[in-house]
């Protein structure tokens, strides 16, 4: 009898991935559905896709969904939630998204401890639009926008999202984690676990910002972009949890 | 029994009485009664006040509580309605009701905080972007804009819109006795909300989204079928249009009011004037000015703006007869003896003395004679 040792998650649908190679989308994609599946809430679970590479994160969360305005998914997440307070309601946002146009609707977002997750996947460009830079883009970064590296003197340093997002008194749990290798997809995967499972007990806003790659936008090969993680991206924004309020998983 | 209310607040209960059950606002003059009478009644009745951190989170919210499946309102005046457009193109893409309701106020810009009608062309071109409508209701008294939001909310419904309701600084804020009617609400299910019941259904999705021309082009000819649909069914316009009169005044809202007090001072004079007020501003009621009596020689449209509604009585008109405009702007309210002196002057009647100094013609902007 053949045993079945590894299966892809019932979290996401059979729709192929519209994602470049390399991308860390598609690892980041697996751990929330795999998280859902095992806390078994995936049926109850309203996912809000934002603009950016995973516009088409609707598609492939298999869960109700929904796409939002640039920059907005916290705000819609909050009107969602709040006709729907015992489902699980989650953001999945790039850093153009989150940290650029949408830093109003997130901060406000935690700023009420609305109870709900926003999974932040930070790769320090936009991606969709063909790799312009991002206010997470690392200082000497080579951008489509940023063509002779990104100069702090004209654009400041790069965001630190959850640093700053463990300021706001409402906001329960912070925590920032890497997908570069396996075993920090698995500390990503409990840290992603740990925030629905606050979500579920009513804890308020929980945030986990996933460092991430771009091997097109960053012009490397997936190889080197992973490895670009632990040496450039990590050292600038370090892993942690920033903030916890949520009491720790049982 | 009749209840004195200002218009802002019979917005706001209306809304509650007809099962809006999420509302999110931000402060802005001339409508903050409505979030303040939200503050207080939303969360005893059961249902959610939120006071978003702009307009703009506050339609996102909007898009947000509708895509669940909940009655929802937001509201706001002329500078923040200019804010919501993102989130309204997104509703009308997503095929998601709602009620916005635009406290209109003077602009460009800032303006300023006194009453007009120039958000009209912002109100019935969509606003935002894309190609898509919202069904505008224009009421003209403190009492029709109770009777609206019952409208407004079974419309959005209906036919899966977000809806609009324009008023104007002045009628938010003027007190009438309102019979404050619970009419019986349209119940229509949405099998379509996100809702997170994907246990007991096939999982929902909306998006406003497609990277191939032929489904945005098929999901747009779709939506315009269901605009064939409202233009077809909803119309509502109010005419007092007679066999005898020479002039036809063409006046929506609270101003239509003025409109009515000119059309009483003329006729003490023995000229016959009718006002032809439409409800719906979109759709706008095109057909009323092909079906005029005989009698009607001239057209006048007035309103508080530099000339926007004037462009539809003109498609609607068709060139069959003149259409003459009258108008103030920047705030300013036009008195009854302004609209009769232009109506003097059209009839080459003698005028008034007054010293008002109106928009008396449309600047022409459109090229041509």
């Amino acid at each position: 009898m053949a045993k079945m040792v590894y299966e892809k998650s019932r979290g996401l649908t059979n729709t192929p991935l519209t994602y470049c190679p390399g991308c860390s989308h598609g690892t980041v994609h697996k751990l929330i559905a795999e998280s859902l599946v095992e806390l078994d809430v995936l049926e109850k679970s309203i996912a809000i896709a934002p603009v950016g590479c995973s516009v088409l994160a609707y598609e492939f969360f298999n869960c109700d969904a929904i796409q939002a305005a640039h920059g907005r998914a916290p705000a819609v997440a909050t009107g969602i939630k709040r006709v729907e307070p015992n489902k699980i309601v989650f953001t999945y946002q790039g850093d153009g998204d989150l940290a650029s146009i949408g830093t109003a609707e997130i901060i406000h977002a935690a700023h009420r401890g609305e109870n709900f997750t926003v999974i932040f996947v930070n790769n320090a460009i936009y991606g969709m639009t063909g790799g312009q830079m991002a206010p997470t883009t690392l200082i000497n970064q080579k951008t489509s926008t940023s063509p002779y590296g990104r100069q702090e003197a004209t654009t400041g340093k790069p965001l630190l999202v959850s640093e700053m997002m463990a300021q706001i008194p409402s906001a329960t749990y912070i925590e920032r984690v890497s997908i570069h290798d396996i075993a920090h997809i698995n500390k990503a995967k409990r840290a992603i676990k740990k925030a629905f499972e606050y979500q579920i007990k009513g804890k308020g806003f929980n945030m986990i910002e996933i460092i991430a790659d771009c091997p097109v936008g960053w012009n490397m090969t997936p190889t080197q972009a992973r490895q670009n993680i632990a040496d450039a991206m990590i050292p600038y924004f370090p892993l942690g949890v920033y903030k916890d309020e949520g009491g720790g998983p049982q | 029994m009749k209840v004195l209310m200002k218009g802002n607040e019979a917005l706001s209960e209306a809304a509650i009485q007809a099962g809006c059950t999420t509302f999110f606002g931000y402060p802005i003059t001339p409508q903050n009664e409505i979030p303040e009478y939200m503050s207080a009644k939303m969360e005893p009745a059961g249902g959610v006040f939120i006071q978003a951190e702009s307009e703009v989170a506050a339609i996102n919210m909007v898009y947000g509580a509708a895509a669940a499946g909940a009655r929802t309102m937001t509201t706001s005046s002329s500078p923040g309605m200019a804010l919501k457009q993102e989130g309204i193109s997104y509703l009308a893409g997503a095929n998601l009701p709602c009620v916005i309701v635009n406290v209109a106020r003077c602009g460009p810009g800032l303006g300023g905080i006194l009453p007009a009608q120039s958000d009209y062309f912002q109100t019935t071109r969509g606003g935002g972007n894309g190609d898509y409508y919202t069904p505008v209701y224009a009421p003209s008294t403190v009492q029709e804009c109770w009777d609206y939001v019952f409208k407004s909310f079974d419309i959005a419904d209906k036919y899966r819109t977000p809806v609009m309701i324009l008023i104007d600084g002045m009628l938010g804020q003027m007190m009438e006795p309102v019979e404050t009617t619970v009419y019986p609400r349209l119940n229509v299910e949405k099998p379509w909300a996100i809702n997170g019941n994907a246990d007991k259904r096939p999982r929902n999705m909306l998006t406003s989204l497609s990277l191939y021309g032929e489904v945005l082009e098929a999901m747009n000819i779709e939506r315009f079928k269901v605009y064939e649909e409202i233009v077809k069914n909803e119309v509502m316009v109010e005419s007092t249009v007679k066999e005898g009169d020479t002039v036809a005044i063409v006046s929506y809202g609270a101003p239509s009011r003025i409109a009515v007090n000119a059309i009483d001072e003329l006729k003490e004079e023995g000229i016959n004037v009718g006002l032809i007020r439409p409800i719906t501003l979109w759709p706008y009621p095109a057909d009323i000015f092909q079906s005029l009596p005989k009698s009607v020689a001239h057209i006048l449209v007035a309103e508080l703006s530099m000339g926007q509604m004037v462009e539809d009585v003109r498609l609607a008109v068709n060139g069959k007869l003149p259409v003459h405009f009258y108008g103030r702007t920047g705030g300013v309210v036009f008195e009854p003896v302004e609209i009769a002196n232009k109506v003097r002057e059209i009839l080459g009647k003698v005028i008034k003395p007054i010293e008002a100094k109106g928009i008396t013609e449309v600047y022409n902007l459109r090229g041509g004679v």
